[in-house]
């Protein structure tokens, strides 16, 4: 175990569990109105201006070269032909820009083409040393997984934030739960959400070439959405607080109209404030890119350049040998091999 | 020049990280695995700063004083200038996709030729000076004071990133590492740090007729030598004019296809589709570099070399320019030239002049690939093709990165091999190594200077081995490609871990197969190499053939 891996692994975990015990003084303290109220606001305040002030500064920066990653046969002769894919891959316009982003932002395209790359080398013939690639999805998958019950399970929280629950939360907690085993009816999102994070947390640590690179950047938001999953199925399954007390406080906030019902466990408050947590980290951390990739330059821009000008609004002169320097240079030795001169 | 472990040494390769977390790790410079400082004879030519004697082998690198304020002035500067390196910097979650996709990393295992810690070199100085979090956190925020040890890892490292863009491919979110590459080898150059290969090169290419420091009258005899080979070997002179004004096309080349062996053989096709076309197309003394060495020192270096494209192409008055086989020359064309030079409203969107065929592709940097031009020379039924003539060459093909990844040419240089060689002579090689996911060379971007042979060794292992795979199984024995790097690198490098391989560009095929009415009985290639059913009678002769 090196120093690195130490200080970047067990600084973020010693500070997600600090997270989890001030919640819980404060809850000792009676300072529900600061953890329920004015905590959340200020996480949402500074989420959204943090996120826009991020993605202004980047934006910005020109993007002087339009330099998209060609993963595909671009535009050419009348008769080679593209197909959808082809064209998604290297987008020759706007429309086929949109269907690349979607596919990077909706499926994660570029992570699908992982490969893994092995070196044998046999004992008795370490001269026939061989590559092998193979695809390999799991990254892909637990990404996917990661991502998408996160959704999941955002999109299912709106039903404290509104009166009458959405018909589309309902279609979702019906689909989710359709495994009716326990009850309550257990929620598979929430389920696979922290085996996808254990995996990605487990891969990290496990891989050497991963625990090399790895930053407490990364470590904590996989510790803090981890405690975020526990805690909110601690909290549904096993110490039950007053949903309909929640439910109150949820949509005081959202109506700006604040109340602390009483009676809400201390478990609620852990969870609320690992979230605006995450939401305050959220802006000036890693996590941005999920505004980040659609600015990408390789991915958001068609490959057009060789029939429309790209403009660098930075472009200056150069100094650049001119040909009048050349022939200067060579005249009378081009004259001699009867080259044509500019002046004789 | 340092000892070349031998294939079995080299490929026994450690993929574990050292025990020391990778900040307190320095690189050890280590013989054929780093490029020559740059002479400042060079720098000087070209008004580069802090031109002086150093080594790499040095303990003083003999910055200068104030190298640390010019370095993040010139970050600050750049932070605000490319929306890819503030972006970059920022939105790696470091989920390790890129890692095995480098061949760096591949042929060495060392964890900082993986591009996503290749970035951190840089991003580790990017949090220290410009964020807060870098600022208050330092090390736990993944920063880290910028020190000269610091910059001899960029050195280092920067160097050994080909620019092949391999891992933007994979990456999520399209960090491309050629770009962040590019900007860490402009800040290097900002405080005097230069590779000689490059410098040379882009030094020689600014002042003369290219690369190799040639002078016009050499060059015309270089390419006249040419066309008496030509006739030699088919009965047909080849004419070649030069910088004559009034051409309708102007023709530009990397020199690799007129100064080395193979490159020189795809120039004598070249010549040879001209003539059978009747095309009536000029060269440039001047513009007579179609490789640009100057991008891989910086941006502006780049556009101070390609500015004589279209200055030449004015000057001569020419309709448009038809380029060459070569990998970054392509990049280049394609995604910068007519931003950083255009537009070039001066010259006319190009028309095939064989067969009207209109390339509305390039109606905006007014310039043909090669491969595009002939493919449809073919396709039109224009050329008469034996391709019984390269019944001896069965190949596979290299995708040549930037031609791939910055461009998109796949499949007009495959519609030309099919054409030319006999059916079943074509063999690709497996599906993870072509195309969008191909390997670099091991040499692109500068590397190819002789002290760095090792560590061209390694970063083109994957290509060779894929190379080796089709040998093995079926038999090939030529690697064709569209690169006069390429073409310069591969010979040494398949020589050590394929041997038996010969490189082979695409005009040159072209040249073997095409038949003119007035030829004479062609008994070898272009190579004097005896053709299949030919190989007796060229014993018979006795044989001056190699």
């Amino acid at each position: 175990m090196t120093d690195f891996f130490k200080l970047h692994f067990f600084i973020p975990l010693g500070i997600v569990l600090a997270l989890i015990i001030i919640p819980y003084v404060g809850y000792m303290a009676n300072q529900q109105l600061v953890l329920g109220v004015v905590i959340p606001y200020l996480a949402v305040l500074i989420f959204l201006e943090g996120l826009i002030y991020r993605v202004i500064k980047w934006a910005r920066s020109p993007v002087p070269f339009r330099i998209p990653t060609t993963c595909a046969q671009n535009r050419s002769l009348p008769w080679i032909k593209k197909s959808i894919g082809e064209k998604l891959d290297n987008p020759e316009t706007t429309l086929q820009v949109i269907g690349r982003m979607a596919l990077e932002v909706l499926f994660f395209r570029s992570l699908f083409r992982n490969l893994t790359t092995k070196l044998r080398r046999p004992a008795d013939h370490p001269e026939d040393a061989k590559l092998y690639y193979w695809s390999y999805k799991w990254l892909w998958l637990g990404a996917i997984a990661f991502h998408y019950t996160f959704l999941i399970v955002l999109l299912r929280h709106l039903r404290f934030f509104t009166e009458t629950t959405p018909g589309f939360v309902q279609t979702i907690e019906h689909v989710d739960g359709w495994f009716q085993i326990f009850q309550p009816t257990v929620y598979l999102t929430g389920i696979i959400l922290l085996a996808a994070l254990t995996y990605l947390l487990l891969r990290r640590v496990y891989n050497p070439n991963m625990r090399y690179i790895s930053l407490a950047s990364d470590y904590f938001p996989l510790f803090l959405i981890m405690a975020i999953g526990t805690t909110g199925i601690l909290m549904r399954y096993f110490f039950k607080v007053d949903i309909t007390a929640v439910k109150q406080l949820a949509l005081g906030l959202v109506t700006f109209k604040p109340t602390v019902p009483a009676g809400i466990g201390v478990i609620f408050y852990i969870h609320l404030f690992l979230v605006s947590v995450l939401f305050m980290y959220f802006p000036f951390s890693k996590l941005l890119h999920m505004a980040g990739v659609f600015l990408s330059p390789t991915r958001n821009l068609a490959n057009n350049n060789r029939w429309v000008r790209h403009i660098n609004p930075w472009n200056y002169p150069v100094k650049f040998h001119p040909y009048i320097e050349h022939e200067n240079k060579y005249r009378q030795a081009m004259k001699e091999v009867g080259l044509p001169v500019e002046k004789e | 020049m340092a000892k070349i472990p031998t294939p079995e040494e080299l490929s026994n390769i450690s993929f574990q990280p050292p025990a020391k977390g990778w900040m307190d790790t320095k690189p050890e410079f280590k013989e054929g695995c780093y490029c020559n400082a740059a002479s400042p004879k060079w720098l000087e030519w070209l008004d580069y700063p802090y031109p002086r004697n150093w080594s790499v082998r040095d303990e003083d690198w003999k910055l200068p004083a104030n190298w640390k304020e010019i370095l993040l002035e010139g970050f600050d500067e750049r932070l605000g200038r490319f929306r890819t390196l503030k972006l970059f910097m920022d939105i790696c979650v470091r989920c390790g996709a890129c890692a095995d996709k480098c061949q760096f990393f591949i042929g060495s295992g060392d964890p900082k030729n993986m591009p996503v810690l290749r970035a951190e070199l840089m991003r580790s100085i990017y949090r220290r000076y410009f964020t807060t979090a870098g600022k208050v956190l330092g090390k736990l925020a993944g920063a880290r004071p910028l020190t000269e040890d610091v910059i001899k890892e960029w050195y280092y490292y920067l160097y050994q990133c080909s620019e092949c863009r391999r891992c933007s491919v994979f990456c999520p979110y399209g960090i491309d590492m050629a770009d962040l590459t590019i900007l860490g080898r402009e800040l290097l150059s900002s405080i005097g740090l230069n590779i000689e290969w490059t410098m040379a090169s882009v030094g020689s290419c600014y002042e003369t007729v290219g690369h190799i420091g040639a002078t016009p009258q050499a060059y015309k005899d270089m390419i006249d030598f040419f066309a008496e080979e030509n006739e030699r070997v088919t009965g047909v002179y080849t004419n070649v004019t030069y910088n004559r004004k009034g051409a309708e096309i102007l023709f530009i080349v990397p020199s690799g296809d007129y100064f080395a062996d193979p490159g020189t053989f795809n120039y004598m096709g070249y010549l040879l589709l001209f003539e059978y076309l009747g095309l009536d197309y000029t060269i440039s003394t001047y513009a007579a570099e179609g490789g640009n060495f100057g991008y891989f020192m910086s941006h502006e270096m780049g556009k101070r070399l390609n500015a004589k494209f279209y200055e030449e192409a004015k000057r001569l008055g020419v309709k448009w320019i038809l380029g060459g086989e070569c990998g970054h020359m392509w990049r280049v064309c394609n995604q910068y030239m007519s931003t950083w030079n255009g537009p070039a409203d001066f010259l006319e969107e190009p028309v095939s002049p064989i067969t009207g065929t209109k390339f509305e592709n390039a109606k905006n940097h007014k310039m043909v690939h090669i491969s595009e031009f002939t493919a449809d020379l073919i396709k039109h039924g224009k050329l008469k093709l034996d391709p019984s003539r390269n019944a001896h060459i069965k190949l596979t093909y290299h995708d040549s990165c930037n031609p791939s990844r910055a461009m998109g040419l796949f499949e007009e240089p495959r519609y030309i091999i099919r054409n030319v060689v006999p059916e079943g002579n074509f063999i690709e090689m497996p599906s993870n190594t072509i195309r969008e996911k191909t390997f670099c060379c091991g040499s692109g971007s500068g590397f190819n200077g002789d002290e760095y042979l090792e560590m061209r060794f390694r970063g083109g292992f994957p290509r060779a081995n894929a190379v080796r795979y089709v040998r093995d199984k079926y038999g090939v024995n030529h690697l064709a490609c569209i690169c006069a790097i390429d073409r310069a690198v591969f010979p040494p490098l398949l020589d050590y871990w394929v041997p038996g391989m010969d490189v082979i560009g695409i005009s040159e095929m072209v040249g073997n197969a095409l038949v003119f009415p007035n030829e004479i009985e062609r008994t070898t290639d272009l190579r004097d190499r005896p053709l299949v059913g030919c190989e007796e009678a060229e014993e018979e002769e006795g044989g001056e053939i190699e």
